[in-house]
């Protein structure tokens, strides 16, 4: 197992941070704090009653602690929960960006200028919890379409916030979440319109750039009548030895006939070989499929963070509506996540669709954990779940936790799980017909996940076996 | 073209093959036969590369280079060739992805510009055509699902495709009905050329019938213990193996 184990020795290729200038709150969590990050972004009144009404419940709470994860607790004090840029840019193009952004965007290759905005995507990057720029715009909002930063739906369209913020994800639903809804600093917002079909891919980068900042934004998407929307979101973040905080949430309602389909790749710094360092990453990820055959599709690639905690999931309340749930978790050294999924099934004939690919190398813990619940009055409910897993070695673990509550007689569910190891057999046919070794390993994890690369927008699948063959891979360069 | 002199070979420690000579001229069909257990797979395993087969002793020269200093990659870019006894199957690699590959991966080593997907794919459907493998397998996944001998037609097609320079045929006519024996066997002959060689590796002489060896070996406890022309594998035919167990028992006795 000599080849398994050297590929388990990756590093991190995103590990550098850039100097943009912060303005920083100094660490602790109080009812101040809350204070100074609603005024700092000049809410209104209602808002900052929700982050203190949060934060109240916040202290009331405890930790999770049924998660199949192992770390140093969290102290909530020694965080930061603000950073932002200095110069708070408003800017209408990319050359009124700092170059060093830029820079910091080429890095992480994200093609923000040219090439990207050529092949259609309008990107809103986040760094440090602030919404930078926003492109493409006006060309949605001709369609009346709006794109833009949370602060700044806050602002121009305090109306829809307020109608639909926690409306998915209440205060109350776990630690985190109500942590999030105390102090969260920025995100995304997305409104369709009703009939509209959203003419271009919808990407927002997030990134953890300064130290001891804990990341909390939110998203949230809103998808009138008969509107489709996909939406990209890329995480990554520098290499640091300190446990960095991610606790985000993402609201997704999509009404009659509406569709919207969330992709990430996600690449938190996952901490060095030894497990030091790396992103805890807490998330609380739901879409709500509110009206009749509305459809919600998760899909997700995830190969970085110390930590993750995530179960992005589907409340299928319109009758007919469907639930989606895509996912590659890759682990490797001493990462370890607990990821999966939750179908809530309430409506009539609602559907839901798992397929969960686990690939775990070095010492690292991998575990699916998925609730399927039909709720009595969901009459004829189906749910299609598969749960696969990939072995790299024998020093790392693969759990499957899949948990079925059906109160309704007419459900159908079905559950396929596997585990397999990457065979030294494998590598050694593909060898023998003159693969190399990296491209052998590729060969066989890319054919393993290749139902939910299937389902990532096309430039995204090629970004996902990227960081796939990266985090597989045993050297840098 | 491939020169093996005095090779031992063990797996955990438990000896297998214990002295191996064997020299194979360019053009020449060499074919390897013995009883189960005497060390042919691990033979054609350790020529490949494999490295849970430790190499304790001797030497290989394959094309002027040691041949046991090379990857397995390495072998199989410089034109070394195994159709395996038991192909793997990999999930989810659609075999026309993994075909071209393999075949750009071979070339690129050789200084040949890589082919494109309509290149490849007109060049894999002709070669489907003569080992007589339908089209749909191209979408399907490598090998998986495939039954003995459409594994076995697709190990040929292989061949016929990366086109090397020494091919070792591990007991690829086992457990195939006559059709597909012959259809191994026009592939070999189709390729056989004065600049190529075969090491065909069997249990029975009915693969000779059709694939006409220019000698043949006899494996038995690790060493050659018999070598002869195509007459050798006639009398194995006849009269079993039983008889050279005895003569090289009472031997080594
Ligand atoms: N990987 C292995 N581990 C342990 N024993 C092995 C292994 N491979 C082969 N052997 C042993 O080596 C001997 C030769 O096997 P093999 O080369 O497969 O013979 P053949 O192909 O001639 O039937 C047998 O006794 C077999 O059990
Ligand atoms: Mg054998």
């Amino acid at each position: 197992m000599e080849v398994l184990e050297a590929h388990a020795a990756s590093e991190y290729k995103y590990g550098w941070s850039s100097d943009i200038e912060t303005d920083t709150l100094p660490p602790g969590l109080n009812e101040d704090v809350v204070r100074f990050i609603s005024a700092k972004k000049d809410e209104p009144e209602w808002l900052l009653d929700y982050r203190l009404e949060a934060y109240r419940v916040w202290r009331e709470m405890v930790e999770p602690k049924w998660v199949n994860v192992d770390y140093e607790p969290v102290d909530f004090n020694a965080i930061s929960y603000y950073a932002a840029p200095k110069e708070k840019p408003k800017l209408n193009s990319l050359d009124e960006v700092d170059p060093e952004l830029i820079a910091t965007f080429n890095k992480l290759g994200i093609p923000l200028e040219e090439q990207k905005i050529l092949s259609g995507v309008a990107v809103d990057a986040v760094i440090d919890s602030v919404s930078v720029t926003t492109t493409y715009k006006e060309r949605l909002a001709e369609v009346g379409i709006i794109f833009c930063s949370f602060s700044e739906a806050v602002k121009e369209h305090p109306e829809l916030v307020r109608k639909y913020m926690g409306t998915v994800i209440p205060t109350k639903d776990n630690f985190y979440a109500a942590l999030n809804n105390a102090v969260f600093s920025d995100g995304s917002f997305v409104y369709i319109p009703k009939g509209v079909r959203c003419p271009m891919e919808l990407s927002t980068y997030f990134r953890i750039n300064a130290i001891n900042t804990g990341q909390f934004e939110r998203t949230l998407i809103i998808a009138e009548e008969g509107s489709y929307v996909s939406y990209l979101e890329g995480c990554t973040a520098p290499k640091r030895d300190e446990n960095q905080l991610h606790a985000a949430i993402v609201e997704l309602v999509a009404h009659k006939d509406a569709e919207i389909k969330y992709s990430t790749v996600q690449n938190w710094y996952p901490g060095d070989k030894n497990g030091k360092g790396g992103i805890y990453n807490f998330v609380t990820k739901r879409g709500l499929c509110e009206g009749e055959n509305s459809k919600i599709s998760w899909t997700q690639v995830e190969t970085g963070s110390a930590i993750t905690w995530k179960y992005p999931s589907c409340v299928l309340k319109g009758d007919n509506s469907v639930g989606e749930f895509y996912s590659v978790a890759v682990t490797n050294n001493l990462q370890q996540a607990d990821t999966g999924t939750k179908m809530i099934h309430i409506g009539k004939n609602t559907r839901s669709t798992i397929i969960s690919k686990g690939i775990s190398a070095g010492k690292s813990q991998n575990t699916y954990r998925g609730l399927v619940k039909v709720l009595p009055k969901a009459e004829n409910a189906r749910n299609f779940s598969q749960c696969d897993s990939l072995l790299m070695g024998d020093k790392c673990g693969a759990h499957t936790f899949p948990y079925l509550e059906v109160d309704n007689k007419s459900a159908q569910i079905e559950h396929e799980a596997t585990t397999s190891k990457i065979g030294e057999d494998q590598l050694f046919y593909l060898k023998q017909r003159g693969l190399s070794e990296e491209d052998a390993l590729n060969t066989i994890v890319n054919g393993f996940c290749k139902d939910v690369f299937a389902v990532l927008p096309m430039e995204f699948a090629a970004e996902a076996k990227k960081l796939l063959a990266i985090s597989l891979e045993n050297s840098v360069g | 073209m491939l020169s093996i002199k005095n090779l031992h070979s063990q797996v955990e420690e438990t000896p297998i093959l214990k002295g191996i000579n064997l020299d194979i001229k360019p053009g020449e069909v060499h074919a390897i036969m013995g009883p189960n257990g005497s060390g042919k797979s691990t033979l054609a395993s350790v020529l490949a590369g494999r490295e849970e087969y430790e190499v304790t002793d001797g030497s290989v020269d394959f094309l002027g280079e040691d041949l046991l200093e090379l990857d397995v990659d390495e072998r199989a870019q410089n034109g070394l060739f195994l159709a395996f006894q038991y192909p793997i199957e990999i999930p989810g690699v659609t075999n026309a992805t993994f075909l071209r590959s393999s075949i750009n991966a071979i070339r690129k080593a050789n200084g040949l510009d890589e082919l494109n997907g309509a290149q490849a794919l007109k060049l894999i459907r002709e070669k489907m055509a003569a080992v007589e493998m339908d089209p749909s397998f191209l979408k399907r996944s490598l090998n998986e699902g495939f039954s003995g001998g459409e594994k076995k037609r697709n190990e040929m097609l292989q061949m016929m495709l990366l086109e090397p320079k020494l091919a070792i045929l591990d007991e690829t006519d086992s457990g195939l009905d006559i059709d597909a024996l012959q259809v191994v066997a026009k592939a070999v002959n189709s390729m056989r050329d004065a600049n190529r060689s075969f090491l065909v590796v069997t249990h029975y002489q009915r693969l000779l019938d059709h694939i006409v060896p220019d000698f043949v070996h006899v494996l038995y406890q690790g060493r050659i213990v018999r070598s002869g022309d195509k007459s050798l594998a006639l009398e194995l035919e006849k009269r079993g193996y039983d008889w050279i167990k005895e003569e090289v028992d009472a031997q080594t006795a």
